[in-house]
């Protein structure tokens, strides 16, 4: 009797479910879009400026300029950073979403996977004037390679290495270190007193897998093979992560707090004068809200094993940045295309990019001179010279997740005086290759 | 509802109807809740079990009914102790537990002193009865990361005391690194969760007779006794509920390590919650991740079950 | 920070013979003065950092901040479009506080006053539900929401509605335990006399049970605010922009290289201040309790 009660309420509900939620959900992303309502438009765009509303004040102008030309009016909203994936997440599960939304670069391999963006083939591209009007580095990060990108660049960043002026003068350096032994040699000149050469963001799993690729790509290594799977405890991805960790165990450039940082401490740190170096991507903008003067700073690439940067083993920098993407069952296909021709014209690119402080990742955009200035012209040459995209696998979050934690666990070893050494490097990162396996 | 009992009017019927009202009433009572928790947490839940059975990865996210079954594949990997994502998990499992004891005992036991010391009028009581609850009030998430900013090596407050003004210890300590991170998270979980423990007592208490503690005074019981044999015996149908529900959330908790320690959480502090978030928002594979929210609904269905089995038996004794 | 005054008045303390001794009083100083000051230690650093230059606030530590300005004060108005947000997590919280309570009291009277079928059943299979990890009812939530706003039109998800709905059910379980607790500690005897002066069960359930449960349901009520008023994970995807909730919005004041942490603070004290403004309002209601009910 009891039995049968319980029998009939799961069978209740489980109908109940299956019919509210679609019978197993979701909906199929076939067909690629119709053209169903031809005026409106919704963006979904990422936090780019100081903050959303300025976000609202820099793009409403420019939607306005669209709408003239087009006659579409675009529904925009910013979304917070912390909220984006999420908010993809339950749109590409319900099929309920944006037309147009910007991504993550490092996103677009994952979401290529789910198969809810429109594939940008060749006609596709045609439509906003074709592939050579990017550079290649920003096309290598729009998703797995051999198939068609699932977005189109649209901001660049690239990383660069800032240094404090008055503190090199003071410890008596003439000029910022190109390879990694200066270096290291100049950190240990700096690191006294209190005061440190390096910032770190020991704490950040991203920020930790940005620095240990470039190494790795500088040793020869990349953390996965041909085929995709990962190769974490390859010899050189091994002396990638421990060099980076050494800084602060063996160099003792990085202070030990270092290893808890997760909310940018180390560029308050930098702006206050209590390390010498940080190396990241486009920080003018925070250096100057927490009170540093452009003057006070100075920027040079990022340095490299020995020579100049350039490709292969001379990398010096992940290639980051915003991509733009279509939603593949949007109701507006052909409004979504001239959008996105829209977004990555020559002015727009030129404005955009300026306001918020990255790079065009279109050629002809380049050349404006507001991307000649100490800062943007090391983040320009490196994007076209010496970045390479992190590896587009649909894996990408979770190779995020377990390396970065990997290189959080040895810089907390190394802060609390344990010592970090190529077997327990290798250790970390085997653990890490098996979560990867599963 | 009230409508049916106006309908009721009917002589000829009223014996019948009066009837079926009496056994109709308390379902139609329960309707509301019934129906909105099939709506939100029952359905959602069945969908979450079939998803355990399922390889729900990005691939498929867009289109369940695509998404091959994978049987029981989801649980080998969550239950498989040899392989790190197994043996993580069991870890994890353990520290939650202790966590959860830990912190549930503590806010009770807070909670309850509090109470019964506020239980008395006395000036300004009102006030720390509101200051208690702060915590409470604050945004979650910047009360957590100002814990954050307390708990910093170099620049946080708790070591400026220990270290710098009080000297207890050597160097500087990681309190959000290493195995000090469980004491950190601890800390903040209790001061998050007592305010709780602190409101349902104190309502409770109200429903105490005042002249019981006349009675046991005149009889020439000491405060200490009184509470011993008159406020906690009171206060039991609502421990009962308070402790398991105290329980439930603190191992379920998923705010307080995500804010404290960002996504990856030091191996001392790392709590279910955030292994499943890992293995489902994180990495978009929500089978396993559902998998692993099956067997800890199991295992707390089980705690819970022998919770209300040992906490009832004294119960209905005294209920008679 | 007021120390706690707990001074008992002398004459009292002679006359009563339920005087509290000397020890107790002290244990009970020393009590709620070291409580006072844990919990206030936090919300003191949210304060003086919310007095500080952005660029002072993640600088060693110092118990009086060497420069004050009230500029976060005046800027958190500017970043977010903070008191759209503080509505929509007022409005959405207080209706779902009101509407949980009522539905819950309803529930948790037919299970502590009524024998019936399912009565176990309901009350585990509720329980259960606060053991099931809540980021995993996300999705499915969400598809449930789409799919209704589908095929019914109306629209739960992206607005206050869908997301009261959400909160007023997450209280529910909890607020139906811990009522059922309350309503079984009311004595029956107080329903009796109802009957027998002519009231249905209903109306012994107003006039006589929820007075005398009054503290626990502003218990309840407190506890079922609270939930809906500090949610992150749900309300960051339920939301957009005029509907996004206060504990979402606060985020807003993070970017990706910078967070206004002086402004956070300042926000958070801020909105924090007509709660706990409430919670003193409604204190006097957690003390009235079965005396007021058993007068009657």
């Amino acid at each position: 009797m009891r039995i049968l009660r319980a029998a009939t309420v799961t069978a209740t509900v489980t109908a109940l479910a299956a019919t509210a939620s679609g019978c197993g959900g979701g909906t199929t992303f076939g067909g690629g879009g119709s053209n169903d309502s031809p005026k409106t438009l919704t963006y979904w765009a990422s936090n780019q400026g100081p903050n959303v509303e300025a976000d609202k004040k820099i793009l409403g102008p420019e939607l306005k300029k669209f709408e003239k030309r087009t006659g579409i009016k675009v529904k925009l909203e910013v979304i917070p950073w912390p909220e984006l994936l999420n908010r993809i997440l339950a749109a590409t599960t319900s099929g309920q979403g944006p037309d147009v939304l910007n991504i993550g670069n490092t996103w677009s391999a994952s979401l290529q996977a789910t198969g809810a963006l429109l594939p940008w083939d060749k006609r596709n591209f045609d439509r906003i004037g074709g592939r050579d009007r990017f550079v290649t580095p920003a096309l290598g990060a729009t998703g797995a390679a051999g198939k068609d990108p699932a977005a189109v660049p649209l901001y660049s960043l690239t990383y660069a290495l800032y240094y404090n002026k008055r503190m090199f003068k003071d410890a008596g350096i003439s000029q910022p270190p190109s390879t990694w032994d200066e270096l290291v040699a100049n950190g240990k000149r700096l690191s006294k007193d209190g005061k440190w050469a390096l910032g770190a963001e020991g704490g950040q799993l991203a920020n930790n897998i940005h620095q240990a690729f470039v190494l790795g790509k500088q040793h020869g290594a990349d953390f996965f093979d041909a085929a995709g799977k990962p190769t974490f405890t390859s010899d050189g991805a091994v002396a990638a992560v421990k060099q980076y960790v050494d800084f602060m165990a063996k160099d003792k450039i990085i202070a030990p707090g270092n290893a808890e940082y997760g909310q940018n401490q180390s560029l308050r740190d930098f702006a206050k004068g209590r390390t010498a170096m940080v190396l990241w991507q486009a920080a003018a903008t925070t250096f100057a809200a927490d009170g540093m003067k452009p003057a006070d700073w100075g920027v040079v690439p990022v340095p490299v094993p020995s020579g100049t940067p350039g490709t292969g083993r001379q990398t010096n920098s992940m290639l980051a940045g915003i991509n733009i993407a279509v939603f593949k069952n949007t109701r507006n296909l052909n409004g979504a295309r001239k959008f996105v021709k829209f977004m990555t014209s020559d002015a727009e690119q030129r404005l955009l990019n300026k306001t918020y402080g990255s790079i065009p990742p279109v050629r002809t955009a380049q050349l404006d001179p507001a991307f000649n200035r100490q800062d943007t012209k090391v983040l320009r040459e490196t994007l076209t010279r010496s970045a390479a995209p992190l590896p587009q696998i649909a894996d990408e979050a979770q190779f995020e997740t377990s390396v970065g934690t990997a290189i959080k666990d040895l810089f907390a070893d190394a802060a609390s005086g344990h010592a970090v050494t190529t077997e327990s490097v290798r250790a970390r990162l085997a653990k890490a290759e098996q979560q990867m396996a599963q | 509802m009230r409508r049916r009992t106006a309908g009721l009017r009917r002589p000829a019927g009223l014996p019948r109807f009066a009837r079926l009202r009496r056994i109709g009433l308390p379902y139609l009572l329960l309707l509301p809740a019934l129906l909105l928790e099939l709506l939100v947490h029952l359905a959602p839940m069945v969908i979450g079990i079939v998803m355990s059975f399922k390889e729900l990865t990005q691939l498929y996210i867009g289109n369940w009914g695509a998404a091959p079954w994978k049987a029981l594949g989801n649980y080998r990997i969550s239950v498989d102790l040899d392989a790190p994502v197994g043996a993580a998990l069991l870890h994890s499992f353990l520290v939650t537990c202790a966590f959860s004891v830990l912190a549930v005992g503590l806010c009770w036991l807070i909670g309850t002193a509090a109470a019964i010391f506020l239980q008395e009028n006395f000036k300004g009581r009102g006030l720390l009865r509101a200051v208690f609850l702060t915590p409470y009030a604050l945004p979650i998430y910047a009360a957590v990361i100002t814990w954050a900013f307390l708990f910093q090596r170099d620049n946080g407050l708790v070591n400026h005391v220990l270290h710098d003004q009080l000297h207890l210890t050597d160097g500087r300590p990681f309190w959000l690194l290493g195995d000090n991170s469980f004491v950190a998270l601890v800390v903040v979980a209790v001061w998050k969760t007592w305010p709780f423990a602190f409101l349902v007592v104190m309502a409770a208490l109200q429903n105490i007779p005042k002249d019981l503690y006349e009675a046991a005074a005149l009889d020439g019981a000491g405060i200490r006794q009184q509470i011993r044999r008159i406020t906690l015996p009171a206060l039991r149908p609502i421990n009962q509920v308070l402790v398991l529900v105290l329980f439930l959330w603190t191992f379920n908790d998923f705010n307080t390590p995500y804010v404290l320690f960002g996504k990856a959480a030091p191996e001392a502090a790392d709590l279910i919650s955030l292994h499943i978030y890992q293995s489902s928002f994180v990495t978009w594979n929500f089978g396993t991740g559902s998998a692993m929210s099956v067997l800890l609904l199991l295992f707390l269905l089980l705690v819970t079950a022998g919770y209300l089995l040992a906490t009832s038996r004294g119960r209905k004794h005294a209920d008679g | 920070m007021a120390s706690p005054s707990v001074r008992v008045p002398r004459p009292s303390r002679r006359r009563s013979p339920m005087a509290p001794p000397r020890s107790f009083l002290w244990t009970r100083r020393i009590f709620l003065t070291a409580l006072t000051g844990f919990v206030l230690l936090p919300v003191y650093v949210m304060f003086s950092s919310s007095l500080k230059p952005l660029e002072d606030v993640s600088g060693a530590f110092r118990w009086l901040p060497s420069e004050v300005t009230i500029r976060p004060y005046l800027d958190i108005w500017k970043t977010v479009p903070l008191a759209r947000y503080f509505t929509n997590s007022l409005i959405v919280a207080g209706s779902a506080t009101v509407c949980s309570v009522v539905i819950a009291i309803f529930a948790a009277y037919a299970v502590s006053r009524y024998r019936f079928r399912g009565k176990r059943v309901f009350t585990v299979t509720v329980l259960s539900t606060q053991m099931f990890p809540g980021i995993l009812f996300l999705l499915p939530l969400f598809l449930i929401f789409v799919n209704i706003g589908n095929s019914t039109g109306i629209p739960l998800y992206g607005s206050r509605g869908g997301l009261i709905l959400t909160y007023l059910t997450f209280s529910l379980p909890f607020s139906i335990w811990m009522l059922t607790g309350y309503f079984a500690s009311v004595p029956r005897e107080l329903d009796e006399a109802a009957h027998v002066d002519g009231c249905g069960p209903l109306g012994a359930l107003f006039r006589v049970v929820v007075p005398a449960a009054l503290p626990g349901i502003v218990a309840v009520a407190v506890y079922a605010f609270m939930t809906a008023w500090g949610e992150v994970l749900f309300a960051s995807v339920m939301t957009n922009d005029t509907t996004r909730t206060l504990s979402v919005g606060l985020q807003g004041y993070a970017t990706q290289n910078d967070v206004y942490w002086n402004q956070v603070m300042a926000a958070s004290l801020v909105v924090s201040v007509p709660v706990v403004a409430g919670f003193l309002l409604l204190q006097r209601y957690l003390v009235a309790g079965l005396t007021a009910g058993a007068v009657k």
